[in-house]
C-alpha cells in the first residue's frame, strides 16, 4: 500500500501544471462555496436575530390560549415554580416577561392604533436593547410611569418628548382601559413596522393599565446559540403542561422559516451548478491523464501488476487532488471568512432600503458555523472520490494488447 | 524439456470486408535455454503471436503450455499473476515506468511478488551491475538514453526469475552500438544463467546472435532454423 500511495503521489507530480490547475479549479470550488454558504447562513442568522430581538424571543412561554385568541384575559401569572422550571434548562440565558396588548393612542386630536408592550426596563437591554434605539429623551426606568414611542407614530400623533399620550383600550375581562402617560422618549427602530406602532412601557406601568395584577401576556426566553433551540425546546415541552404553551421562534413565524427553506433550496441549486463545473473540470483532466498513460497501464498489467493495485494507484492519484484542492480551499477560507465575520459588509442603495424596511439591518453578515466549511469540503471531495471511480473503472476494462499499441 | 509448448494456435480478426489471420495455425516447441528469434516482414504476425504466447492476448484456436499449464484456460487475475511469476517482457520502447528510478523500476517486480527488502535491493544490485547500469541506478528513465533503457528494461523483465524472456523488437528504437551492446548482454545471460529468451526481430544483427530462428510469413511458420 505504501508503495502504491508513492507511486501516485509521484505520478501526480509528472505534469506538474495539469496537477496545479486541477487543485486550484477545487481550491476556487470550495473557496467560493463555503463564501456563499457563509453569507447565506449569515443572512439567515441576522434575520432571526432581528425578529428573535424586536419581536419573539427565541422562545416564548404564553398562556395555552394565549397564541388563538390574543386578548389581555389570556394572560398569567409568572409563578416561582414556572420560573424555576424554565431557568433548569441550561440553555436558556434570559427570561423576561411582557405585557402586549392594543389600544388607542391619542393625542390632542388626531388617535391611531397601536400596540402597547409592558417590559422590564433592565432586562430587555439584554434582548431587543431598545436603548439603543432611542433618537430623543431617555429610556425607561424601573418603576417609570411614562412611555417610549416609535418615531412615526410620534410623528402622526405630533408629539415629541415630554408631551403627554393618550391610551385608551380594553382592559382584563372588559374593563376600560386608560390613561395619560409622559412621553419619555422617541424610539427610531430599523423597522418601519415597529416605528409606526409601537408603545414601550414599565411592566407595571401597562399592568395597572390593563388592570391585570401581575400577569403577563407571555415570557420572552432567550437562549445563547440559536441552534440550541430544538434542545431546549424539547427540555422545556417536557416540563412545562397545561395552562402553560411554550412556543419557539419558528412556530410565531412560519413565514420566515418557509423563505429561509425556500432561499436554501434555491443556494443549492447554485450550489449544484458550482459542484458541476467543478465536477467536469476534474473529470477532464482526469481522463486526459488516463488517455495519456493507457499504455503504460498496459505495461503495468502485462509485467504482472494485478488490476486492483494499479486501480488503487489511479484511484489515489485522484484523491491526491481533491485533498489538496480541499484542504487548500478549506485553509483559505479560513481567513477570508474570518475578515468578512468580524466585518459584516454595509449594503447601500435599495439593498439596504429593503433590508431596512423589513427591519433588518442593511449588513451583509457572514456566518462562522462549522457546517458552512465542512459541508463544501465534504461534498467537493465526494465529487472528487466518485471521479475517482473513472480510472478505476478504465482499468478494470483495459484491454492489455490494445493498450499497449496505444 | 519444453519450456513452451504451442499447439494448433490462431488469431482470427473478423474485419469488416475481409478476415484477417494474423496467426494461422501454428505448432511449435520451444526448449529450455534456448535463444529464439521470430523474424518476419512487417503485418506477418510476430507481435500478435508474441502476445498469444506472452498471455497478452487470447487466441482464437489452440493451446499455449508454459511448464505444462494451458496458459489461456487461467482466469483474469491468476492469468496476470501467472505471467508476473512466468514471464519476462521487454518491448520495443521499453516502456519503463517513468516516475520510478532504474533502481526502483527493476524491484518494481519484486515488490509485486513480495520480496522482501533486502532481497530486492541485492538483485537489483546484481542485475543492474550486469546490464552495466551499476553507476545509473538513481536515475530516472528520462536521464537515461534509449540503449540504457532497453538495458534497465532487461533487468526489470529479469528480476522476477521468469521460465522465459519475450522481447518485441528490443532493438526497432537502438543505435547499432546500443544494439550491439543489449545483444551481448542478453546472450550473456541466455549462456551464464540459462535464460530463455524469445524475440521478434527484423534485425539482422539480432538474427545472426540468435541459435534459432523462426521465419513467420502470413500467421503461419515458413521456415525453422536451428544453428
Amino acid at each position: 500500500m505504501k508503495s502504491n500511495l508513492r507511486l501516485a503521489w509521484r505520478n501526480l507530480w509528472r505534469n506538474k501544471r495539469r496537477t496545479l490547475i486541477t487543485v486550484a479549479s477545487i481550491f476556487f470550488g470550495v473557496l467560493l462555496a463555503t463564501l456563499m454558504s457563509s453569507m447565506q447562513e449569515g443572512s439567515y442568522s441576522s434575520m432571526i436575530n432581528n425578529i428573535v430581538k424586536f419581536y419573539s424571543g427565541y422562545i416564548q412561554v404564553q398562556h395555552e390560549d394565549y397564541w388563538d385568541t390574543k386578548t389581555i384575559n389570556n394572560t398569567f401569572v409568572p409563578t416561582d415554580s414556572l420560573i424555576d422550571e424554565i431557568t433548569s434548562v441550561t440553555e436558556v440565558t434570559l427570561i423576561t416577561p411582557r405585557l402586549e396588548s392594543f389600544a388607542l393612542a391619542s393625542s390632542e386630536e388626531i388617535t391611531r392604533g397601536c400596540m402597547v408592550i409592558g417590559i422590564d426596563p433592565e432586562k430587555e437591554k439584554e434582548v431587543m436593547d431598545i436603548g439603543k434605539w432611542v433618537s430623543d429623551g431617555v429610556y425607561l426606568e424601573q418603576n417609570d410611569r411614562g412611555v417610549l414611542v416609535g418615531f412615526d407614530l410620534a410623528k402622526y400623533l405630533e408629539l415629541s418628548v415630554g408631551d403627554t399620550l393618550v391610551l385608551i383600550g380594553q382592559g382584563y375581562h372588559g374593563t376600560t382601559a386608560a390613561g395619560v402617560f409622559p412621553i419619555r422618549g422617541i424610539l427610531k427602530f430599523p423597522s418601519p413596522e415597529l416605528n409606526k406602532q409601537s408603545i414601550y412601557l414599565e411592566l407595571k406601568t401597562a399592568q395597572e393599565f390593563y388592570s391585570v395584577d401581575q400577569q403577563v401576556t407571555f415570557m420572552v426566553l432567550m437562549l445563547e446559540d440559536q441552534y440550541d433551540l430544538k434542545k431546549a425546546m424539547r427540555k422545556l415541552s417536557n416540563q412545562i403542561a397545561s395552562p402553560y404553551a411554550v412556543m419557539t421562534w419558528e412556530d410565531m413565524h412560519p413565514e420566515l422559516l418557509q423563505m429561509v427553506e425556500a432561499d436554501r433550496a434555491g443556494a443549492l441549486i447554485m450550489k449544484a451548478i458550482l459542484y458541476i463545473i467543478i465536477a467536469f473540470g476534474v473529470l477532464g483532466t482526469i481522463m486526459m491523464l488516463v488517455m495519456e498513460r493507457k499504455r503504460e497501464m498496459g505495461v503495468m498489467v502485462a509485467i504482472g501488476m494485478q488490476r486492483s493495485k494499479l486501480s488503487w494507484i489511479l484511484f489515489f492519484e485522484t484523491i491526491y487532488i481533491g485533498l489538496i484542492g480541499v484542504i487548500a480551499g478549506f485553509t483559505g477560507s479560513i481567513p477570508l471568512i474570518a475578515y468578512f465575520y468580524h466585518n459584516p459588509i454595509p449594503l447601500t442603495g435599495d439593498a439596504a432600503r429593503t433590508m431596512e424596511e423589513m427591519g433588518i439591518e442593511p449588513l451583509m453578515y457572514f456566518s462562522w458555523l462549522p457546517s458552512v466549511f465542512y459541508n463544501q469540503v465534504i461534498t467537493v471531495f465526494i465529487i472528487t472520490a466518485l471521479i475517482a471511480l473513472y480510472p478505476v473503472i478504465t482499468s478494470y476494462r483495459l484491454k492489455v494488447q490494445l493498450a499497449l499499441k496505444a | 524439456m519444453s519450456v513452451i509448448e504451442i499447439k494448433n494456435l490462431y488469431k482470427i480478426y473478423d474485419g469488416s470486408e475481409v478476415e484477417v489471420r494474423a496467426v494461422n495455425g501454428i505448432n511449435l516447441n520451444i526448449e529450455e535455454g534456448e535463444f529464439t528469434a521470430i523474424v518476419g516482414p512487417s503485418g506477418s504476425g510476430k507481435t500478435t503471436f508474441l502476445n498469444l504466447v506472452g498471455g497478452l492476448d487470447k487466441p482464437t484456436d489452440g493451446k499455449v503450455f508454459v511448464d505444462g499449464i494451458d496458459v489461456w484456460s487461467l482466469k483474469s487475475r491468476k492469468l496476470i499473476d501467472f505471467r508476473l511469476h512466468n514471464i519476462g517482457f521487454v518491448f520495443q520502447s521499453y516502456n519503463l515506468i517513468p516516475v520510478l528510478t532504474a533502481k526502483e523500476n527493476v524491484e518494481f517486480i519484486m515488490q509485486l511478488q513480495g520480496w522482501s527488502r533486502k532481497d530486492r535491493i541485492k538483485r537489483t544490485g546484481d542485475l543492474l551491475k550486469a546490464v552495466g547500469l551499476a553507476d545509473r541506478m538513481d536515475s530516472r528513465p528520462a536521464k537515461l538514453s534509449g540503449g540504457q533503457q532497453q538495458r534497465v528494461a532487461v533487468a526489470r523483465a529479469l528480476a522476477s526469475k521468469p521460465k522465459f524472456v519475450l522481447a518485441d523488437e528490443p532493438t526497432a528504437n537502438l543505435d547499432s552500438k546500443s544494439t550491439e551492446n543489449l545483444l551481448d548482454i542478453m546472450e550473456k545471460l541466455n549462456q551464464e544463467e540459462k535464460i530463455t529468451f524469445i524475440f521478434s526481430t527484423h534485425d539482422a544483427r539480432v538474427i545472426k546472435k540468435a541459435r534459432r530462428v523462426i521465419t513467420i510469413e502470413d500467421g503461419r511458420i515458413l521456415k525453422d532454423e536451428t544453428k
